[in-house]
């Protein structure tokens, strides 16, 4: 066992959809959910990490206290945190480490959103100074763009076809059709797929996630503590939240230009490989290791490109690796047997600690009609925009 | 008829407001010979250099397509969409000299006109209008040959 394990006592969601009611009643769910979950009481938690979200006024930028206020004010020390689609690596990461520092035996993680219909916009006003800003303004540049340049890149330099991304998301719709937290529940096609509407192409309304309301939560603590209350639990092995190296050559959201190699040698390792690398470093352990995976499929084509940055093959191959059916339920390495965003849509801080969520549903055998048999370790990945990576693996 | 609209820098001061000789405008680190677009004037971001030394200096016109995506549907503010709604494609290429890519709408091109690893020059075209101006921005179009 390794030494910076921490345990997974519970967890919890709330399921996803478009409810439009207030975030926190999202996540006080999921919380109460994962302390049922641990056989722990509120007032049993000593840390609160809050998942950030900029859209829901302060309450949202203030998650922790706002989470812990609804719980019913305990005296628990809070940390926010915000890091875009990877806010729920970087509460984790802050529950854990509190938890390895000897601060504290129990933490609660929790992330929620409420989101607007149609695709994200960035924050209002004239904010010339804004990145996310601008690349609206100028270039139009939503995130299906960025999605469809890798999508297209993938075609480019691969083979990669319509069809390839196609079933990729019918898998993931496969995968989540009785999965009681994902939003839609709907076995797609192929042919489905092909014939929704384009949105940039190559990728349709179909293979773009969706925007959401959800939240999930995590019960974490000390393995000690954890040995008092429980026996095998599945356990966090990893937390990887690092950023690029420089030179960062690979366009990325919500930037206008990569940057420049001119003047400095490109890393061994590009962001995206480097995201759950990391996470391999700290556990000790490797992509053979893995029994299965929940990737960040914005787009289906991006799933593909996962299987490469997360190590299950070599760049190029992950469409075969999905043609033979290794990511599928049964298969080698089942690859989001959750249904990924395709069967959830973002809801972006409670994201990253939904896939643990599922992870952890997997490796105690409770995934009922979605079940890896035999699973015993698994890995996330995910990556938020500002240069953000996410990565955690659970084991037993 | 309406006078003439004045044309305006949709961004003041990121390219040149010459139709004839469009230049996007960057630094370029003086110690390490990095380029930044948009231009980075206080400190290098190489870690491994400490120069806050950074002329500026015109990016190449020409590049590389490494990939290219349209827009089916109209984004949200503060995109200004024209109405009805058109379409746009949006450019990644790749300049050799500065070795970084730099994205850009498609002037003139759609999807189906365009191949990765095609030439596109830079260009200057109109991004949306009010009462009173026309405001422009670079664009990327398929080189001439
Ligand atoms: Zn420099």
């Amino acid at each position: 066992m390794g030494s910076s394990d921490v345990a997974i006592l519970g967890v919890g969601m709330h399921p996803w959809g478009k409810w439009g009611r207030n975030f926190v009643e999202y996540g006080v769910k999921a919380a109460r959910d994962a302390l049922d979950d641990a056989g722990l009481a509120w007032t049993d938690v000593q840390f609160v990490a809050g998942g950030a979200t900029i859209r829901n006024g302060y309450p949202g930028q203030v998650p922790a206290a706002t989470f812990a206020q609804a719980l019913g004010w305990s005296g628990a020390q809070v940390a926010s945190s915000y890091g875009a689609c990877a806010t729920g690596a970087q509460a984790i990461n802050t529950a854990r480490t509190q938890i390895l520092a000897g601060l504290c035996d129990v933490a609660l993680v929790v992330g929620a959103d409420t989101t607007p219909k149609g695709f994200f916009a960035p924050q209002g006003g004239e904010r010339f100074d804004d990145p996310d800003w601008l690349r609206f303004r100028l270039l139009g540049a939503t995130n299906p763009i960025y999605f469809g340049l890798y999508a297209r890149r993938r075609m480019e330099a691969y083979g990669a076809t319509e069809l390839d991304f196609a079933r990729a998301r019918v898998k993931n719709g496969r995968h989540g059709l009785a999965n009681p937290n994902a939003r839609y529940k709907k076995a797609f096609t192929v042919e489905d797929v092909l014939a929704s509407p384009m949105v940039s192409d190559p990728l349709r309304l179909l293979e773009i996630c969706a925007t959401s309301d959800g939240g999930a939560a995590l019960v974490l603590s000390s393995m000690e503590f954890a040995r008092r209350h429980t026996t095998d639990p599945a356990r966090i092995a990893a937390v990887s939240t690092v950023t690029p190296e420089f030179p960062q050559t690979v366009i990325e959201m919500p930037n206008f230009s990569t940057d420049s190699a001119a003047g400095a040698q490109v890393p061994d390792t590009p962001f995206k490989d480097s995201i759950a690398k990391r996470a391999y470093e700290q556990a000790g352990l490797g992509p053979e290791d893995m029994n299965l995976a929940e990737v960040y499929d914005l787009s289906s084509a991006l799933e593909l490109d996962w299987y490469e940055n997360i190590g299950l093959c070599k760049p190029g191959e992950a469409e075969r690796l999905l043609n033979d059916g290794d990511t599928t339920i049964g298969g080698r390495i089942p690859v989001n047997p959750s249904g990924g965003l395709s069967c959830f849509g973002e809801a972006i801080p409670a994201q990253a600690i939904a896939q643990v969520c599922e992870l952890t549903w997997q490796i105690r055998g409770q995934a009922e009609g979605r079940q890896v048999e035999g699973a015993r370790a698994g890995v996330t990945a995910n990556q938020g925009l500002f240069g953000h990576g996410s990565s955690v693996i659970v084991r037993r | 008829m309406s006078p003439q609209k004045s044309k305006k820098p949709a961004i003041e001061g990121w390219f040149d407001m010459d139709e004839k000789a469009p230049r996007l405008v960057g630094t370029r680190c003086a110690e390490c010979s990095t380029v930044y677009f948009p231009a980075e004037k206080v400190f290098c971001r190489n870690p491994h250099c400490a120069s806050s030394d950074l002329p500026e200096v015109r990016l190449s016109t020409r590049g590389r397509l490494w990939s290219f995506t349209n827009n089916c549907y109209p984004p949200p503010p503060p995109y200004v969409s024209p109405d009805p709604f058109e379409p746009y494609t949006v450019a990644a290429v790749e300049l050799e000299a500065e070795k970084m890519v730099v994205l850009g709408q498609v002037a003139g091109a759609g999807v189906e006109d365009l191949e990765a690893g095609m030439e596109m020059e830079l260009t200057l075209d109109t991004l949306f209008e009010d009462d009173e101006n026309e405001y422009v921005m670079w664009k990327w179009r398929p080189a001439a040959a």
